[in-house]
């Protein structure tokens, strides 16, 4: 008989920076404290984690640092409920518990030799930027990279610090959004659907993946319907409550599916043979 | 293997050998219920009715802790904090002693998740490798049992590790598996043979008291087509008051949440059972509920049991037939009657998808 480790037992981490990224989105770098076992972590663009506060509890987020890039763990914590509070509170040389990798992730190896448009709003950009990174950092084995990244306003925008490289290389394609004009802004302005639409990526040999908040991905996925891409060649991902993070305490299921164990990652196909309770 | 039999007079005798090396568990009056208790000498097993609580606890306690944390502060910078975790199991060698057979049968559906050959759940599998079970067939059945229809019996031993069978002046007591042999191993027990006739015609007489089975299994594709049909839920589950005893004692529900508790520096992550009948089990931090209504989580319950389980395993439902959540509801929900209905009822279509 096999004996697997508890899957209830995080391991220590310790936070090496954070990052306020907008009022509401806090980021945290965080290395597990056993050096050999940050040495041997592997995980999958797509994949999450749990954090823990001990005292608070647990939540889910995606790691949104590629495995491509092992200095540090990389999660982005929206304040809403009560471990992301206190999460916020948390500063570098603090320690957290974190389980990862937990869930399925994007299928990075079928997407090999396609075009890639990826169209985030939001924190919903957090599980496209670990794909994203991830291909830039195995350019040759993708075709044609374009992003489509929107927020309410410019102080809403996430990840700023990646801006300047993602609006600048050759070899990919970004179009920053915003909902209404604001002083000093460059980039464009309008609602990411139809942004989406005026750019206009052709759906041959291309996949997309979308995620952000609901009202946008439904908008979203109606556009891509629009521009003519296939059901199976849309990506998003999925989030409910979680505890257990692995298939066990009955609460993230939509019908036969666990989003911890099934998803996070789910093509718009699968979507739509899942019964609607989203 | 030969069968033995317990007179009547003996059993204290051997629940106390039994006590002597591990922990037994037995169906106890308590005020208005009978819940199982550990023996001790004096205790009167209640064994001429179902339990009204099962011997979940047993192997999934209600509350447990699965880790201690402990916070130390560097006293040369008191900024500087560390944390460590510390698995916290508690096993102890245990024996159910007058569970059912649908109690016993329930721990198989937990099994199917619980344990599998990707994730285990470490303190339940302690636990389970240390329990065993002493389970008393049913002769008398209740109206609200129907273990004959999800594929049991009232003498089914699969599960159990001794099958005890009530025959005139005693039980006859049949070794269920490898494992129940060293439970049998009593001086206080004799040969008992000649009484299994008698107990096959107890056996008989419990099952046709059930009544005819009916089959659950067209539910596994009808509950997943009435998803949507909400008015067919917003009608079975319209009495439902959420108050949750449907889950609370399912000997197959097994559903848990997690929470922590600090006290100063120190404290435990504790998993408790959780209930899907309740509004909070899946709230979201943004507000977003996705089974916002009581019709959306008795769906839920029933889609699990006889149709989303069944579909994930192969086969099995995710029900014992035990008929606590019919008989102890307080507002006399019946999931026999929602099921068949399910069944039986057209399906509504939605206007608009």
């Amino acid at each position: 008989m096999t004996t697997l480790p508890n899957p209830y037992i995080p391991e220590i981490a310790t936070i090496i920076e954070t990052i306020q990224e907008t009022p509401a989105i806090k980021t945290f770098r965080v290395t597990l404290n056993t050096p050999e076992r940050m040495k041997s972590f592997r995980y999958e663009p797509g994949q999450v984690g749990q954090l823990s506060v001990f005292g608070v509890g647990e939540a889910t987020f995606v790691i949104n640092s590629p495995p491509t890039r092992m200095d540090y763990l990389q999660f982005s914590v929206m304040a809403a409920g009560e471990v992301t509070s206190r999460l916020h509170s948390l500063k570098a040389g603090d320690q957290i518990g974190v389980r990862a990798p937990l869930g399925n992730a994007f299928p990075y190896e079928s997407m090999k030799g396609k075009n890639v448009v990826f169209v985030g709003g939001g924190i919903g950009m957090a599980p496209l930027r670990t794909l994203l990174l991830f291909m830039l950092d195995n350019r040759k084995d993708y075709g044609d990279i374009s992003l489509l990244y929107g927020a309410r306003s410019p102080e809403d925008m996430a990840f700023r610090y990646d801006l300047p490289d993602w609006t600048t290389r050759k070899d990919m394609k970004t179009v920053l959004t915003i909902d209404r004009e604001a002083p000093g802004w460059e980039h464009t302005v309008g609602l990411i659907p139809n942004v989406l639409l005026d750019m206009n990526p052709s759906p041959e040999n291309t996949v997309a993946v979308t995620c952000g908040p609901p009202i946008m991905i439904k908008f979203t996925l109606q556009a891509l319907k629009k521009l003519g891409f296939p059901d199976e060649s849309i990506y998003t991902t999925l989030e409910k409550r979680m505890k257990c993070g692995v298939g066990i305490c009955g609460r993230c299921n939509i019908g036969t599916k666990y989003v911890c164990m099934d998803g996070p990652v789910f093509t718009y196909a699968e979507l739509k043979k899942l019964p609607s309770e989203l | 293997m030969d069968a033995l039999f317990l007179a009547d007079d003996k059993l204290s005798a051997w629940l106390g050998e039994l006590a002597a090396a591990r922990r037994v568990l037995v169906p106890v009056r308590e005020r208005e219920a009978v819940v199982f208790r550990p023996y001790a000498a004096g205790v009167t097993p209640v064994l001429d009715r179902q339990a009204n609580v099962p011997p979940k606890a047993s192997v999934f306690p209600a509350s447990e802790a699965l880790m201690s944390f402990r916070y130390t502060k560097n006293p040369e910078n008191l900024g500087q904090v560390a944390v460590e975790v510390h698995e916290t199991i508690d096993a102890p060698p245990t024996v159910v002693f007058g569970g059912r057979p649908c109690d016993a049968r329930g721990f198989l559906v937990f099994d199917r998740v619980y344990d599998t050959p990707k994730i285990q759940d470490t303190a339940y599998k302690k636990r389970r490798e240390n329990t065993l079970f002493v389970t008393l067939a049913c002769d008398d059945p209740q109206n609200t049992c129907f273990c004959n229809s999800i594929g049991s019996s009232p003498y089914d031993a699969t599960g159990s590790d001794v099958l005890l069978t009530p025959v005139s002046g005693g039980y006859l007591v049949e070794c269920a598996s490898e494992r129940g042999k060293e439970l049998v191993e009593s001086k206080l027990l004799s040969d008992g043979n000649a009484l299994r006739e008698e107990a096959k015609t107890v056996h008989a007489s419990a099952l046709s008291a059930l009544g005819p089975a009916w089959n659950p299994s067209p539910a596994k594709a009808k509950l997943i087509e009435k998803f949507e049909d909400m008015g067919f839920w917003e009608d079975v589950s319209a009495k439902c008051i959420s108050c949750g005893a449907c889950t609370y004692l399912c000997p197959t529900c097994y559903c848990f949440n997690v929470t922590d508790e600090r006290t100063g520096m120190k404290g435990e992550r504790i998993r408790t059972w959780d209930t899907c009948m309740s509004y909070l089990f899946t709230l979201e931090a943004s507000g977003h509920n996705p089974r916002p209504t009581k019709a959306h989580r008795l769906k839920n319950r029933v889609g699990h049991k006889f149709s989303y389980y069944p579909e994930i395993h192969g086969g099995p439902i995710a029900c014992c037939g035990c008929g606590r959540c019919i008989s102890l509801c307080p507002v006399s929900v019946d999931i026999r009657e929602i099921v068949r209905l399910s069944i039986e009822r057209p399906t509504a279509k939605p206007e608009n998808k």
